[in-house]
């Protein structure tokens, strides 16, 4: 591993046949560390950025790589957490959680160790025997972030993942994934819709165009760690970036 | 009242019903009373035949016919519902097969199946696999087909390979609507099981149903409907408890 | 193309159901592969004779079956053992219906008709009803009431119970509504309750059909002259396979015709349903 950047997009564009180009050329470098923001109109193809990134799509053009390998499918190295949290609702949440090191054959102690230290880390410990159907939303998403860090990725992808949550409860999972990534590090591509959503939490928010997309702006958030919503950098931040999104919105609308 | 009680209420109540209209018929005498038997009738039939063991035997010989026909057509239902999901030219292939021999009725083949193999068994077991084979595999293969992508998208990018996302996602996720599969198989076996042991059959309980009709004994082909409907409900109560051990985490809401 | 099982990439971008394929390319697809089994049929049919593998009288290939009913259609009988399936399927899915809505209807509505037939119906519903037919035969004897009388108690069931169901569920915000727009009694029923039930009396109808075309033939088995059924099953005599396969396609399509009939009839009467 060389201090090349973590994630590689190079030259993506995507087109589904009659439905025309959903995804422009696209060329973006993630660092390892970083919590990289893709945030867009809806159908400017961010969606299906991420998607090829994580290996569920294949590009019509150009290359993705992740630590310098090329992705040609979907593979443990690229967790992936979801809008609509895709837990196995037939597993428990430990039975989720531990589910890609099962996988990958590692022996019962490890795996309860494994479990354990995520589930204690989202705060779920005490759910351990639940299954899907009897948590609320912000609970299964926290099990599916659990889940997918468990499989100790080398990136994690996460598409929408609170945006079926209600705006309460939103803010308190921001608070949890913020304070995860201060002690996980890990590197995250997070695609959004919501502006103070991206502020708060990227380190680097990409505002991207209309269909077909491409990056329309690049915003490094200089913002401590821990971040206020009402600070008037933060305020700024907000302000500056929605400008740039309305002239995308306005665009589709014409 | 739960839903136990006003059952066993409603059978009790067309037991009496069945029971007034019985032996009102035989005080007033509107038709030949051997034609409108009597719950009492019926029950001396049963208790005749269950001495004699007469009674256990044909039960068992039509389950066992409907074990094993519907057993084999379960398997196979199963195998191919599964093996459609992760092959796109074989669903396109049996999609018209499908079509093509679903809208005629199983029954009009029974007599073809008494050609192919005779009057023995493995007609009348050939001929309850015919029958439950289709309807569950369509069944099967539409649960199969079902299983939310997102679901196989997240296995995958937990490490999942081709065999795990059949073993570990698609069987689990598309297993209530397996067992409902099932539940319509058991169904259809008990609904022509009767039609099959009416004909080029010597045991069985739609041979004792028959064998009411040619002795001219109402009471006995009551009796052996009885039997069926019990048969029908034992069969139906075992799948639930199946279904329920296997989806429990269905309940768990 | 693809490989011939889907690989993991092939599952996760398009899931079970594999790429959408165009209208055209899936009809195709079907062609071919209804062609494909006529094919195989004829195949195996051709090989048996070849290699001598059995009778070749237990499979006879398509072209031995369509002549079998083409002789039939010639010689005039056919039609008549058609029309005879299609009366009795006729007046004894007529009957059942008529009952059955009738009597679905009022049990629907009125509790106290329902508290009498519902256990019943409750008791007699896990008897399959083929395990009557040797009562009715007994009862009325072996020629056309029992076979109409059976096929009115099968169809009977199906109808009476959706029929039920349509009009329990109706939404009773809806009745409410209609009264305080000042619908009582008669007008209530017609042009509230029956309309909101018809989407359940239909697909009734439509089991009811099916379940028709399902029992008819086992009731033409035993004891019948004229019928498809009797056709089948006097097949068995003479090895006539041909005749056998032929009239059971018949059916089938009778079967599927009929369906369809009651198809047409759900879009025309709840068009409301369906704007698009």
């Amino acid at each position: 591993m060389t201090g090349g950047p973590k994630i590689q997009i190079q030259r993506v564009a995507k087109s589904f046949g009659a439905a025309g180009r959903a995804l422009a050329e696209v060329d973006l470098d993630v660092a390892e560390r970083e919590l990289v923001c893709i945030l867009g109109p809806s159908g400017c193809g961010k969606s299906t950025l991420l998607n090829i990134v994580a290996g569920f799509l294949t590009p019509t053009t150009g290359t993705v790589r992740v630590d310098g390998r090329a992705v040609t499918g979907p593979a443990p190295e690229r967790g992936v957490v979801f809008q609509e949290y895709a837990l196995f609702p037939w597993l428990t949440v430990t039975g989720n959680v531990e589910f890609g090191p099962l996988l990958q054959s590692r022996p019962a102690a490890e795996r309860k160790r494994t479990v354990d230290r995520y589930l204690d880390l989202v705060g779920l410990r005490a759910h351990a025997d639940k299954f899907p159907a009897q948590l609320s939303g912000g609970m299964k998403q926290r099990v599916a972030i659990a889940r997918a860090l468990a499989n100790e990725p080398a990136v994690i992808l996460m598409d929408e993942p609170f945006g079926a949550l209600d705006a309460q409860t939103r803010e308190t999972l921001q608070d949890e994934l913020s304070r995860i990534q201060r002690v996980e590090h890990k590197t995250i591509l997070f695609v959004t819709h919501s502006i103070r959503e991206a502020v708060y939490l990227a380190d680097r928010v990409v505002v991207m165009t209309s269909a077909p997309g491409r990056i329309k702006q690049v915003f490094p958030i200089k913002l401590p760690e821990v971040r206020d919503r009402f600070a008037p950098e933060f305020t700024q931040y907000e302000s500056d970036i929605t400008r740039v999104v309305k002239e995308e919105v306005a665009k589709v609308r014409e | 009242m739960s839903a136990a009680a006003t059952r066993a209420a409603a059978m009790v109540g067309a037991l009496v019903l069945w029971a007034a209209i019985a032996h009102g018929n035989r005080w007033l005498g509107v038709v030949n009373p051997v034609l409108l038997p009597t719950p009492i009738e019926v029950g001396a039939v049963a208790e005749r035949l269950i001495r004699s063991g007469e009674l256990a035997q044909h039960f068992l010989t039509s389950l066992g016919r409907i074990a094993q026909g519907f057993g084999l057509a379960a398997l196979a239902a199963l195998g191919l519902g599964l093996l459609v999901g992760i092959c796109v030219p074989l669903r396109l292939m049996t999609e018209p097969v499908i079509e093509f021999v679903r809208p005629i009725p199983p029954l009009a083949f029974l007599p073809m199946f008494l050609v192919w193999f005779g009057l023995g068994e493995a007609s009348k077991i050939a001929f309850i696999g015919y029958t439950t084979f289709f309807p569950m595999f369509v069944a099967i293969a539409a649960s199969v087909l079902r299983v939310d992508v997102v679901l196989l998208r997240a296995a995958a990018s937990l490490g999942a390979s081709r065999a795990d996302l059949v073993r570990r996602v698609m069987l689990p996720a598309a297993l209530p609507g397996i067992v409902v599969a099932l539940r319509v198989g058991v169904g259809l076996a008990l609904f022509v099981i009767v039609g099959a042991e009416f004909m080029g059959a010597d045991a069985g309980l739609g041979h004792l149903i028959m064998e009411g009709r040619t002795f001219f004994d109402p009471a006995q082909i009551v009796m052996g409907a009885l039997v069926l409907g019990l048969l029908g409900s034992l069969l139906n109560t075992l799948l639930l408890t199946v279904e329920r051990r296997l989806l429990r985490w269905r309940a768990a809401s | 193309m693809a490989s011939f099982v889907s690989n993991v990439s092939t599952l996760v971008e398009s899931g079970l159901r594999g790429p959408a394929l165009t209208r055209r390319r899936a009809l195709a697809l079907r062609l071919g592969a209804v062609a494909g089994f006529v094919a195989l049929w004829s195949a195996a049919a051709g090989l048996v004779v070849l290699l001598r593998l059995f009778n070749p009288i237990f499979l006879p290939g398509p072209w031995l079956v369509l002549a079998s009913l083409a002789e039939l259609a010639a010689k005039g009988q056919l039609w008549g053992h058609v029309a005879a399936t299609l009366e009795r399927v006729a007046i004894g899915f007529g009957t059942g219906a008529a009952l059955g809505v009738a009597l679905g209807l009022a049990a629907g509505y009125l509790a106290p008709i329902r508290n009498v037939v519902e256990p019943l119906v409750e008791m007699l519903r896990p008897i399959p009803p083929l395990a009557v037919l040797p009562l009715f035969i007994v009862w009325v004897g072996i020629g056309e009431p029992s076979k109409i009388g059976f096929i009115t108690y099968a169809t009977f069931f199906p109808i009476f119970l959706t029929t039920v169901t349509g009009v329990r569920q109706i939404d009773p915000l809806l009745l409410r509504a209609a009264q305080s727009l000042g619908a009582r009694g008669l007008p209530l029923f017609t042009r509230v309750i029956l309309p909101a039930a018809l989407p359940d009396i239909l697909t009734g109808l439509r089991l009811g059909v099916a379940l028709a075309f399902f029992v008819i033939v086992i009731s033409e088995f035993i004891g019948a002259e004229q019928g498809l059924g009797y056709l089948i099953n006097d097949g068995r005599n003479f090895f006539l396979v041909p005749q056998m396969l032929g009239a059971a396609v018949v059916l089938g399509l009778l079967g599927y015709a009929g369906s369809e009939l009651v198809r047409l009839l759900e879009r025309r009467l709840m068009r409301w349903q369906h704007p698009a």
